[in-house]
């Protein structure tokens, strides 16, 4: 017997769907803002930190990358309440998410700051720059742009990941999606449209991140720099 | 008083001293080359002049700044002592404007319109006033090596330290680097650089420095140096470049 597909009852509460979407980008959209200041934060302690701050960093950043992200989410939820901290569960979720990105953005932030010659980092200090000056202004971008795919590819994790936060009933995607399956009984319609709106958000941040990389990474037209009796553009540029 | 003087420094690793004693003294205005084999110590001692290595024993007394083991704070004097490499070193995320306006921004708080006047400047010197917005990948490695030499001129350095800057130069390419640190002497900066051109630091050097396992063998003035070296060592080093 073949199972007809009705896409109606789901299709019905749309507003649910749109509703989790929004959620979804927020809180995934918070979770990586905070997470890669994390990361980068730390990262930075790897590589320049004094010793003791090192160990601390690394104890962080092995602790998450070996606990399941569904762990700390409960950690932070239902532990947190018994040392007096009661959060949201929404709350829960952006912190989990964030410190979840931080530890594995900190190490892909470290291999792109190890990636770059110490000569940069020499030519940077023998210029009189501090070298907190040199990460900021000679080794940030270059190192960024070595590990931009592994970054992006981490990013796309965490928004997909965030979808485990229904287990603390945090608003987002999935656990609309659930509610919808609870009202419709259409489990296969429901999360069939539910992961293809995730297919989508992955575009969408997908292409976001294509944006700030051109951003970044972007060379300034050489003709803005010409001075008056410069040779035209590309008569200029001589042997490569 | 002189611009830079080494008083006895040491630099060891382990029972291995690269640097075992060294005692110079540069005037301002002087151009001293420092030649030797690989492995001599030049380009260390050079390193330890703006504390870019570590000296176990001794100081080094630079325009008006100290350096003992254990010094730290060298950032004052990195604003005064220029520095070029042998790989150049440019920013390749920023273009050549960038490049020479960073530290003069960043460090001394110069405004842009100020900075940018410099940045044209010394390019001008180094003979690449068209390139001020070309990325270093665009251009040739004497080309690139100029810059670098501008980026440093852009600091107004009293001192600049060259370490083989030409090394990874065709003879073509070498010569226009040299014609540029030439010129820079020839307006009365205070220089060392470490150095394989022979013909180069005999012209340019008003004195030579030659090093050996990690001590200076001999120095004197540059014509004397080459044409009567005293020492066997020195003399079986220039016997190849005396044709």
């Amino acid at each position: 017997m073949a199972y007809q597909m009705h896409f109606g009852p789901v299709l019905d509460r749309a507003p649910e769907f749109v509703d989790g979407t929004i959620n979804t980008i927020l809180l995934s959209g918070q979770g990586i803002v905070i997470g890669l200041a994390i990361g980068l934060a730390v990262a930075i302690i790897r590589v320049e930190g004094p010793r003791w701050l090192d160990r601390i960093a690394v104890a962080y950043i092995e602790i998450i990358r070996n606990t399941p992200l569904l762990v700390q989410v409960f950690l932070f939820f239902f532990g947190l309440p018994y040392i007096g901290l009661r959060l949201s569960a929404d709350t829960s979720a952006i912190i989990a998410i964030s410190f979840n990105l931080g530890a594995y953005s900190a190490e892909i932030f470290r291999a792109g700051f190890l990636a770059i010659p110490k000569s940069q980092i020499e030519a940077g200090l023998a210029l009189g720059l501090t070298r907190l000056q040199t990460i900021r202004y000679v080794v940030i971008v270059p190192a960024l742009k070595v590990v931009f795919p592994a970054l992006t590819g981490q990013l796309t994790l965490t928004l997909l990941g965030s979808s485990v936060v229904c287990a603390i009933s945090a608003s987002e995607l999935t656990l609309a999606a659930s509610k919808v399956e609870s009202l419709t009984f259409r489990s296969l319609e429901t999360f069939l449209v539910a992961g293809a709106i995730y297919v989508t958000l992955t575009f969408v941040f997908r292409f976001t991140y294509w944006l700030i990389s051109l951003w970044l990474f972007h060379r300034k037209d050489p003709a803005r720099f010409q001075i008056a009796g410069a040779l035209p553009h590309g008569q200029e540029r001589v042997e490569a | 008083m002189p611009a830079v003087q080494l008083n006895n420094i040491k630099k060891c690793y382990g029972a291995l001293c690269v640097l075992d004693g060294i005692n110079l003294s540069v005037e301002p205005r002087d151009v001293v080359a420092v030649i030797g084999q690989s492995g001599s110590g030049k380009s260390t001692m050079l390193r330890c002049i703006n504390g870019l290595e570590q000296i176990q024993g001794g100081s080094i007394d630079i325009v008006g700044h100290r350096i003992e083991p254990g010094t730290h704070s060298l950032r004052s004097l990195r604003k005064e002592v220029g520095m070029v490499f042998q790989s150049y070193n440019l920013f390749p995320h920023l273009n050549v404007a960038e490049n020479i306006m960073l530290a003069p921004r960043v460090v001394k708080n110069v405004p842009k319109p100020e900075a940018w006047e410099t940045a044209q400047m010394v390019l001008k010197q180094v003979g690449l006033a068209d390139k001020v917005g070309a990325y270093p990948d665009e251009l040739s490695g004497g080309q690139q090596q100029r810059v670098a030499i501008a980026r440093s001129l852009a600091m107004k350095p009293k001192v600049m330290l060259f370490d083989e800057v030409t090394s990874a130069l065709d003879p073509q390419l070498t010569g226009e680097v040299l014609k540029t640190i030439a010129e820079l002497a020839a307006a009365g900066m205070t220089m060392i650089l470490v150095t394989h051109e022979m013909g180069f630091a005999r012209q340019v050097a008003n004195r030579t420095v030659f090093m050996y396992k990690g001590q200076i063998w001999e120095e004197g003035r540059s014509e004397d140096l080459f044409s009567a070296p005293k020492t066997p060592e020195l003399r079986s080093f220039i016997a190849p470049n005396l044709k």
